[in-house]
């Protein structure tokens, strides 16, 4: 019997020749990511006791949930992790304006390559497996013993394979796809389980939208998520990357057992733009289905969907054109590179000769901390990924999910809009 | 928790998907001492809650209850609250590791929260996987802890453990 692309890398790292899920290995770690919340990790590690980290060049720091600081509090943790950084060796460090989004910068800067062990002390760390990485969110405790001993236990997860086929309907993107998906299987529908995307959809897709795919695969509560690694993913990684020695053909084995095989097929199933309405990612509609929806505020951004295909096709949308006037655009290129390009490409006089701010590389109002936070009653259209009671501000506010294209379209109208029905 | 028998009464039944932002917001996340994060549990969207908790006292909820971020403030919020623990169908799985790790109790049990009232008085052997709601003389099945679980309640979490098997090198 073959092996999952999961269990082929825990098998690996586990010094195994096989595992089978549910069984438990102890996996090297090839990659140790936090944001701001290392102070928490470097409180957990100072309190075990032990002096140096295991391999400070495997341990990556990337700031961005509170970027540039936004109060005194977050500017003592942040003194604290540069300390702590400097103190332990650690080059890794993206300090402000050095990095961006850190589900961004970790593949920019060739930390991820296939086959690779990736936690991170944040959920959207399934990101990475749109390059075949094993790549998993994990608790700031859990990190903290990951950066004593190197390794951390798992459960081999049973895999669910989710085959895409047909080409995107115009105006339909990998956000609406994902969204289809988690509506369909709900919350929880892959918790604790690998997902490998297949297909014909998820072949041609680019990169950032195989990311979209894998980062948002958390919210159906995905342990790891894959996309094929292919020509596309070798490239992007000889282009960033000087250690080639990873694995250039990792897929799974034509044999291998999934726990169950899902079939989408994208053009007959997904017809319009697909919105996730307050307050949960699986509460899933059609555009039309959510009916007239007056908005105060567009954010295009964050992890999920603030790349330069996303800034471009934002850009399209809004040259020429002006932001209502009742509504604030926000715009947030997902790192200090995607801004540079978007930058060098127009993207940036278009957004503001239309009317949007842009907001520093970073992950901005998408935590509910700073640049842009609702107030009561006030609607959200943004293409980020959580719409959770207070996400981003009030608790009385309401975030929908969406699309960049459909943000864009939206912003200009001041009201939900399918971005093919803007005149 | 030596005898891995917990008593307390139930201070609110919840529904599906209880995520992390609404058990701690994103707000509070630059708080980085884990008994600090006790006052914000359920600010937002269940104010009452820390209003009525007395220490030892259970959370009940439906299916995926602490889906979403992987803050681990989440779980530090209920387990420094004093929380005796959570009770739920299933739990989403980087909030059940973080649990394990600060040794806050978490008891999966499908039907618990069909079952059991809020006010509820209830043991629960931990061992064997039983919550005796006492108020309505109950028996419900729940799992019992795994392995990891039981070694990491015994030891208070993941920190104490990796501290006492790094003291001795």
């Amino acid at each position: 019997m073959g092996m999952t692309i999961a269990e082929k890398i825990l098998a690996r790292a586990s010094g195994k020749e096989k595992v089978k899920p549910d069984e438990v290995v102890v996996a090297k770690v090839d990659v140790a990511m936090s944001h701001e919340n290392a102070d928490v990790v470097r409180k957990s590690f100072i309190e075990i006791g032990v002096e140096k980290v295991w391999d400070p060049k495997k341990i990556v720091i990337i700031f961005d949930h509170r970027v540039p600081a936004e109060s005194e509090r977050t500017a003592t943790t942040h003194k604290a992790v540069r300390e702590f950084v400097k103190s332990q060796g650690i080059k890794n460090f993206y300090d402000v304006g050095k990095g961006g989004i850190c589900h961004q910068v970790l593949p920019e800067k060739g930390h991820i390559f296939p086959g690779a062990v990736v936690v991170g002390t944040d959920s959207h760390t399934t990101t990475h497996g749109a390059f075949g990485a094993f790549a998993l969110g994990i608790g700031a405790t859990e990190m903290a013993g990951v950066w004593t001993e190197g390794e951390l236990w798992f459960k081999v997860p049973h895999t669910i394979k989710i085959v895409c086929d047909g080409e995107f309907n115009p105006g339909i993107y990998a956000k609406d796809l994902i969204l289809y998906i988690i509506g369909k299987i709900k919350a929880d529908g892959a918790d604790y389980r690998a997902v490998e995307f297949t297909g014909s959809t998820i072949e041609n897709m680019s990169i950032a939208s195989r990311m979209v795919i894998c980062n948002l695969s958390m919210e159906m509560g995905a342990k790891v998520a894959f996309t094929p690694v292919d020509k596309k993913v070798i490239e992007y990684i000889h282009q960033r990357r000087k250690d080639w020695s990873f694995d250039h053909n990792l897929k799974a084995d034509d044999d291998a057992v999934y726990e169950k095989v899902i079939h989408i097929d994208v053009t007959n199933e997904i017809k319009e733009p697909q919105i996730a309405c307050p307050h949960s990612v699986d509460n899933v509609k059609n555009l039309s289905e959510v009916g007239d929806l007056i908005i105060h505020q567009g954010v295009i951004g964050s992890c999920t969907n603030g790349r330069l295909e996303d800034l471009a096709e934002a850009a399209q949308i809004l040259k020429n054109r002006k932001v209502h006037p009742d509504v604030r655009l926000i715009i947030i290129p997902a790192s200090q590179e995607v801004y540079l390009e978007a930058l060098n490409r127009g993207y940036i006089q278009t957004f503001i000769e239309a009317g949007a701010m842009i907001n520093p590389s970073g992950c901005g109002p998408c935590v509910g901390v700073h640049q842009g936070i609702l107030a009561a009653g006030e609607v959200c259209i943004s293409s980020t990924n959580r719409n959770f009671i207070g996400r981003m501000g009030s608790k009385d506010s309401f975030v929908y999910l969406a699309s960049p294209a459909v943000v864009a379209a939206s912003s200009i109208t001041g009201k939900l809009t399918n971005p093919i029905n803007l005149k | 928790m030596e005898d891995f028998i917990l008593r307390g009464k139930v201070v609110a039944v919840l529904g599906d998907n209880i995520d992390t932002d609404i058990i701690y917001p994103g707000r509070y996340l630059n708080i980085t001492d884990k008994k600090d994060t006790a006052e914000h549990a359920f600010e937002l969207a269940y104010p009452e809650i820390k209003k009525k908790m007395e220490p030892g006292d259970f959370i009940v909820a439906a299916k995926n209850f602490g889906c979403g971020s992987s803050r681990e403030q989440a779980t530090a919020a209920l387990k420094y609250s004093g929380f005796g623990g959570v009770i739920a169908s299933s739990f989403a799985r980087i909030f059940f590791r973080n649990s394990l790790n600060l040794g806050l109790p978490l008891i999966s049990s499908q039907d618990a929260y069909k079952v059991i009232k809020e006010g509820d008085e209830l043991e629960i052997d931990l061992l064997k996987g039983i919550i005796n709601d006492k108020t309505s003389n109950t028996q419900i099945i729940a799992s019992p802890l795994d392995e990891k679980a039981v070694l990491y309640l015994k030891e208070g979490g993941l920190i104490p453990y990796l501290r006492k098997k790094y003291s001795k090198k």
